[in-house]
């Protein structure tokens, strides 16, 4: 049998089988933890910190961060729901992101976790990034403009789809997503049912000819706030905002 | 010419075992070679390497001293705020001006190139530039129309070095104008030494006796952090693995510190001696020395110490006759990139990788370099053991304060009489080591580098430990007529430039942190900048992925909190309504440009 180990996550008691990261323990005990770079099946990556907590007061990302018996994790806090929500901001302005535009609108994970946070509008000075876009594929495309450099498709198509398609370039606030192939994706093996393309959580890495396909009112994130479908008692969560929960309603 | 460069690329890459570990070496030649790492390069390499063209080209451009275009000899003028407060900004104007371009660009002929670089570990002798691998300190607006005209002339850097500078700086193999400037030696590091006594010593005991003795000297990690070297050594030792790793971080990249560019020069004995003992501590039979690009001009002289070394039967096989005791230690060159100084970047630089820093856990005391138990340690810190194991654990825990035993090494700079290098014990008031810089008029001390803390003279009785003042050796000492939040922009603008954008705070938090800064010596910040100012600071510091973000805010909260009247002073309040950063005249002109309606409009 094997062992399991005991903590807390904001007073609550979660069990954790040995080497399981605390986001993990979280997911299987009804608890979520915003995060956009973590994705089930891929393995961690820790860059777009949301899904920071304090493990007895020192912060750690839940997703790279294996838990421990005894430890005690803060994560539904006004501080943390706080940062998460200048982290979102800080995504929206450093890329440019137009939502009523973008065909991932109602299945976009960085606008559904804005509308979770209240975030109506950005506080935080647009950048206005001049970016490049690959359309060089014939069925897949690239928009620069919308990526958030969290890495799913380049550990998906490494991971799941068993290739190396993509990777970063450049360095700090120059640092792009890139075609492996070093001329675009149309160099590269990459294709429209990759795993890569699916597990975009953008309007980033998108599939040519399907944009808009669904309507509104089907879409992934058009009733329940982004999040509800990992918590027991998701009206119970601080960070369901107002305004979602009047798109629920 | 294309056959050329894919024969002379392939040679390169197969001087260096055509190994993917090696891409940083090969990418260091393919440049030097070619003066760029081309396009064609890349595909040249990435096919002997047996790895994609993307690989290739993130490592390339991840690091300063490599670009995809063509450079010619390149003038790396260090921008460091205490070298533009020394003239730097005169010098440059004077390259730029010799030359006919500015900066970032290459003459018409391509044959020299001016770039800014962050601080270069020469800051008690600024303004100073590196061109190529050669050092120029003390530059003066002459000097570098000097330099210019003889570049221009031909003639190449390492023949315009005119004077050289003390000890070993005169040494055949370093032939460098830098000076070591040590203003005050101490009992410990700064003292005359017998290579090869510590080690001998060293041997009478068993590994595990060894790291009881760096305990029980309470020798503390001297790259900034503090944390307990014969602990590292401990989890190292005993960490699962069938290779171990020491490798030394010679990545001195902290601005206004340089002291251990002088253990470098001055002890590289002592140095590769606390390495040996380190890997015998903790059954390492391979050191690395991972060595920052700007000290590049220090790589022959160390390899010559290396050898000579091997010949004496102090390093390689069979140790001082020891059977089976087998340490030896290669140089690993970095290219440009601070970020290498956070120990598991540094790790990935030499596996010529991104110096990207890793996920923690695993440690690299667990998993560090090819996955093996590593213990990264500073050149300050294994100089510490080798004399602790010369004279005794008791004699070096006796030096300094109960929290922190033994000596730091201060590197002091800006604006003080005598900027240098000083050893001083523990405890030391700031208040003291000022004084012996022969600082008289103190507006702010910026302890520990730009990730360190500004403080002011009601800090001046606080001390120099790893309890109170903790610093990695960098102090810069600012006089009562300079703008600090010119120097607080600077440093932002720093991390700016030197974060690896792994991680959304450090990447974006930092810009922005930047821009408001910008905003607030503008003198078009409202008081609700500053409260956005201090928040953004609190999520940069509180969710960054590793060290570089969670102290790049530092200035501001420091100085936020030292010097709050430097921001208040400077708050203005909404005009008729609007916002004071919102410039009306500027808004008009840009629609007015937009919609085509130019000049002859205005002019009605």
């Amino acid at each position: 049998m094997e062992q399991t180990l005991e903590f807390t996550i904001d007073g609550l008691p979660v069990t954790a089988a040995p080497g399981e990261t605390i986001m993990a323990a979280a997911d299987a005990a009804g608890i979520y933890i915003p995060r956009l770079c973590a994705m089930k099946g891929l393995s961690p990556f820790g860059a777009c910190r949301l899904c920071t907590v304090l493990v007895d007061g020192r912060s750690q990302s839940a997703c790279t961060q294996p838990a421990a018996a005894g430890m005690v994790v803060e994560n539904d806090t006004e501080q943390l729901q706080g940062f998460r929500k200048n982290l979102i901001d800080m995504l929206f302005v450093e890329g440019n992101h137009f939502c009523m535009a973008c065909e991932k609108s109602g299945n976009c994970e960085l606008q559904a976790l804005a509308y979770r946070f209240g975030i109506l509008a950005p506080k935080y000075q647009y950048q206005f990034p001049q970016r490049e876009i690959d359309a060089s594929h014939p069925d897949v495309l690239l928009d620069r403009n919308r990526c958030i450099l969290c890495a799913r498709c380049v550990r998906a198509s490494q991971e799941l789809d068993g290739k190396e398609i993509a990777g970063f370039v450049g360095r700090g606030g120059e640092k792009h997503l890139a075609a492996s192939s070093g001329c675009g994706f149309v160099g590269t093996d990459v294709a429209a049912d990759d795993a890569a393309l699916a597990a975009c959580p953008v309007g980033a890495l998108l599939r040519k000819r399907v944009g808009f396909s669904t309507p509104i009112g089907q879409r992934k994130y058009d009733h329940q706030p982004i999040g509800c479908e990992k918590e027991l008692r998701p009206e119970k969560s601080s960070t369901t905002s107002d305004v979602q929960k009047g798109v629920a309603s | 010419m294309v056959t050329c460069i894919r024969a002379s690329v392939e040679a390169i890459c197969d001087r260096h075992d055509n190994a993917r570990l090696r891409l940083i070496d090969i990418l260091r030649d393919v440049q030097e070679e070619f003066r760029c790492v081309s396009e064609e390069s890349i595909a040249v390499i990435a096919k002997a390497l047996q790895i994609s063209p993307g690989q290739v080209t993130s490592t390339v451009s991840f690091y300063s001293f490599f670009s995809i275009e063509p450079v010619g000899t390149v003038i790396r003028l260090c921008d460091d705020i205490i070298d533009r407060f020394h003239g730097g900004d005169a010098v440059l104007a004077a390259f730029e001006q010799a030359l006919g371009i500015s900066c970032g660009q290459s003459t018409a002929d391509g044959t020299i190139t001016l770039q800014a670089t962050p601080c270069i570990g020469m800051s008690d002798q600024a303004p100073a530039a590196l061109i190529d691998d050669t050092v120029f300190t003390r530059l003066t607006p002459d000097s570098a129309r000097k330099l210019a005209r003889e570049l221009q002339e031909g003639r190449k850097p390492t023949d315009l070095v005119e004077e050289l500078g003390d000890g070993n700086n005169s040494d055949d193999l370093v032939q460098a104008m830098v000076q070591n400037h040590i203003r005050q030696a101490g009992p410990v590091l700064l003292t005359p030494q017998t290579p090869g006594s510590s080690l001998k010593k060293t041997l009478g005991l068993t590994p595990a006796e060894v790291i009881r003795n760096v305990k029980t000297a309470r020798l503390r990690g001297r790259g900034g952090a503090g944390f307990p070297t014969g602990m590292k050594w401990e989890f190292t030792a005993r960490a699962p693995g069938e290779r171990r790793f020491l490798v030394c971080n010679a990545d001195e990249g902290e601005p206004g510190t340089f002291k251990d560019r002088v253990l470098l020069t001055e002890y590289p004995d002592t140095l590769i001696e606390g390495m040996t003992i380190g890997g015998f501590a903790i059954g390492a039979e391979e050191g690395i020395i991972y060595l920052r690009a700007e000290y590049a001009y220090l790589a022959r002289f160390l390899e010559a110490r290396l050898q000579a070394r091997r010949n004496a039967g102090l390093l390689g096989s069979n140790i001082l006759g020891r059977a089976g005791f087998t340490f030896d230690i290669r140089i690993q060159l970095g290219a440009g990139a601070y970020i290498c100084g956070e120990e598991s970047a540094l790790l990935n630089s030499c596996e010529g990788l991104r110096g990207d820093p890793r996920t923690r856990p695993p440690f690299p005391a667990q998993k560090g370099y090819l996955g093996c138990p590593t213990s990264v340690n500073n050149v300050e810190t294994l100089c510490c053991v080798a004399r602790i194991m010369d004279e005794s654990p008791a004699w070096f825990a006796a030096q300094g304060s109960t929290q922190s035993a033994g000596t730091k090494l201060l590197s002091i700079s800006g604006d003080c009489k005598l900027p240098g290098v000083y050893e001083v014990p523990f405890g030391i008031s700031l208040r003291e080591v000022l004084a012996l810089a022969g600082a008289s008029d103190v507006g702010a001390v910026q302890v520990g580098g730009p990730s360190g803390a500004m403080v002011g003279e009601d800090a001046l009785d606080r001390k120099i430990c790893f309890d109170d003042l903790a610093t990695g050796g960098s102090l810069m000492v600012f006089s009562k007529s300079r703008d600090l939040l010119e120097v607080v922009e600077a440093f932002l603008q720093f991390f700016v430039d030197e974060s690896c954008g792994y991680c959304t705070p450090c990447r974006v938090g930092n810009q922005l942190l930047l821009q408001l800064v910008q905003k607030v010596r503008a003198g078009v910040a409202t008081a609700a900048d500053l409260e956005q100012l201090s928040d953004l600071a609190e999520t940069v510091k509180m969710t960054s992925r590793c060290g570089l973000g969670q102290t790049s805010p530092n200035p501001v909260v420091s100085t936020l909190a030292n010097f709050h009247e430097l921001y208040a002073g400077r708050i203005a309040n909404a005009i008729n309504g609007r916002e004071p950063s919102f410039d009306l005249a500027a808004a008009i002109a840009e629609s007015a440009a937009l919609a085509g309606r130019g000049e002859q409009e205005r002019g009605e």
